[in-house]
């Protein structure tokens, strides 16, 4: 997205000046300082080599780190945490995930209210009832529908339960072929719990949860504000760079193909659904779907970050100043029209054999269409102001209806002499001329 | 004997006894391919006295994957029109797809959840860009990205 670019160049432009600011403090610190000990013009050379050291503007300080850098950290959280809140440290990492990584929120949400957290995170906290296969009497599976006898089943806390068979399908589905890992969702049709690692270990094969592992260290990357990828293909290494901020609240950032027919697309990362015409939230189509053409207000500005939002009220400036000043050259053109209007007058006379008087409706169009240009650009100006509703949407209509046929009527205008013999010509200029005068706008 | 056999064949035995009412099972000589064909039962005249067709076309994965489900065009077996359903009988429905898609969703349940996405609707058109779509898409049903949650129409 472009809106991402601009939002990064010049959060680090920001960036930039701040750090410009704090250079030049010091350096003019120890300007001071080094003039209050001496006055030796031999300084000279020292502050010009002191300059060299500026940072250039856009030199930002970044680090890299490694796949078992980025495990060490992810170790490191969770050791602290699971010392700080006294739990294991497969609950720590199920719930730093749940929090996107964000200690301090989760130590002090959990503080408040643990009970709550550790159920939201779907942790098992009864140490007697830690997830397990079980086999029960007269079980069938919803799945697969296999009810032998001695079948292993296992179910979260949820309750749903399926056959172990049909859990690991399901799970080998998700983070083979699906990419998930981190909100990968209990099978029942509505079911929100997350499987959480122990549950996962227990089901697949090593080499799934291998797989499982290295889908959540990808999640880390991504749900840390500072991180990212680095960009050059099959590069396994991730870059810390202090101007990375994800301010994207419910959006998640991860680009977005689109391949079908539908404009109603959900991330599969963070199950925003949007619509791909104006990126805006889906829920606020209602039932207008396919048909998104609205200059939206609300939920396209919502979905972007500030930086994008003087972006879109700047592109909303420019979609109304570009069509006011669009009609005002026009009516510069018209105008000049306008003084050859006369001499058009008298050679139509002649090539069509129409009276002084009959001709007279080529000079009531060029005024016409001067009128009209007038109103015109001042449309636009008016629609700028105008806050959204359905009478703005009659005013747009009428917009578009006068916009209409003032092109038609210029664009006659422009024919050569034989063609304008026409009577269209003469009903579209008295047909604008009549709506224009009682005010219809 | 892949996963979903025993699911399909349980899933068979109980949709030749019975279903609900506007659905009959039309085909389903293997576990590969099923038609079934649906009404419209309440007076929606978009839909009334018109029967349809669909087709269930289940993969390796059923029911861990969703079937493909589409509406065959034949003698007396239209498309039905709705802005979700394309000219070429591609459903546009969540629960098709593999994020809306659960496991426990059966054939039957599928099946009245398409019928009631017809009875709900009001709008006698396509979904915009129709021609486009039906034209240009080479894409199976269930890999196109189209995810729909509203329940109105």
């Amino acid at each position: 997205m472009d809106s991402d670019e601009d939002f990064l160049s010049t959060l680090s432009s920001d960036d930039d000046i701040m750090l410009d600011d704090s250079e030049n403090d010091d350096m003019s610190n120890g300007d001071e300082f080094d003039d209050a000990f001496d006055e030796d013009p031999d300084d000279e050379p020292d502050l010009g080599l002191q300059k060299q050291k500026t940072p250039v503007a856009y030199d930002i300080g970044f680090k890299v780190y490694s796949p078992g850098d980025i495990q060490q950290q992810q170790e490191d959280m969770m050791n602290e945490v699971n010392m700080i809140l006294e739990m294991s440290k497969e609950d720590a990492a199920i719930l730093l995930r749940h929090f996107r990584w964000n200690k301090e929120r989760l130590i002090e949400d959990f503080m408040d209210n643990s009970d709550k957290v550790v159920e939201a995170a779907g942790i098992v906290t009864s140490v007697a009832n830690p997830p397990q296969l079980e086999t029960l009497d007269g079980f069938m599976c919803d799945i697969c529908c296999d009810d032998d006898e001695g079948l292993k089943s296992f179910a979260m806390k949820c309750g749903h339960r399926y056959c172990v068979n049909c859990y690991r399908h399901y799970l080998t589905q998700k983070i083979r072929e699906e990419g998930e890992a981190a909100r990968i969702q209990c099978p029942a049709e509505g079911c929100s719990r997350i499987i959480d690692a122990r549950s996962l270990d227990l089901l697949v094969t090593p080499e799934l949860s291998d797989r499982y592992q290295e889908l959540l260290n990808r999640t880390y990357v991504e749900d840390k504000d500072t991180l990212k990828w680095c960009p050059a293909p099959d590069c396994e290494n991730a870059v810390e760079c202090g101007i990375k901020k994800k301010e994207l609240d419910k959006v998640c950032n991860s680009t977005i193909e689109k391949n079908g027919g539908c404009n109603h697309m959900t991330c599969r990362k963070c199950k925003h659904e949007f619509c791909w015409m104006c990126m805006g939230l889906w829920s606020e189509h209602g039932t207008s779907w396919y048909n998104c053409n609205r200059f939206e207000e609300k939920s396209g500005t919502d979905a972007r970050d500030a930086q994008a939002k003087s972006r879109v009220s700047l592109e909303r400036y420019l979609h109304y100043y570009n069509r006011y000043a669009n009609h005002e050259q026009s009516a510069r053109l018209d105008k000049d029209m306008y003084t050859k209007t006369e001499k058009k007058m008298v050679q139509l006379q002649s090539a069509s054999g129409m009276s002084w008087i009959e001709v007279q409706y080529l000079n009531s169009a060029s005024q016409a269409l001067q009128t009209c240009r007038q109103t015109l650009k001042w449309t636009y100006a008016f629609a700028f102001y105008l806050a959204r509703n359905n009478l703005t949407e009659i005013f747009e209509d009428n917009q578009k209806d006068l916009e209409l046929a003032v092109e038609n009527l210029s664009e006659m205008f422009e024919k050569p002499i034989s063609e304008l013999a026409d009577s269209k010509l003469k009903d579209t200029a008295e047909n604008l001329a009549n709506g224009m005068s009682p005010n219809k706008l | 004997m892949s996963l979903g056999t025993k699911r399909l064949g349980k899933e068979l035995a109980k949709i030749s006894k019975s279903l609900p009412p506007g659905i009959t099972l039309v085909k389903a000589d293997d576990l590969q391919e099923w038609l079934l064909d649906i009404q419209v039962l309440d007076q929606n005249p978009i839909y009334a006295g018109e029967t349809y067709r669909l087709k269930f076309r289940f993969g390796k994965q059923y029911p861990i994957e969703p079937p493909e489900v589409v509406f065959t065009k034949q003698e007396n077996r239209p498309i039905p029109m709705h802005p979700h359903i394309y000219s070429n009988g591609i459903i546009c429905l969540d629960l098709l797809g593999s994020s809306g898609w659960s496991p426990v969703q059966n054939v039957e349940s599928v099946c009245m959840s398409i019928q009631s996405m017809l009875t709900g609707n009001t709008k006698n058109h396509r979904p915009e860009g129709d021609a486009d779509f039906v034209s240009t898409n080479k894409a199976r049903p269930k890999d196109i990205e189209f995810y729909y949650h509203d329940n109105e129409v």
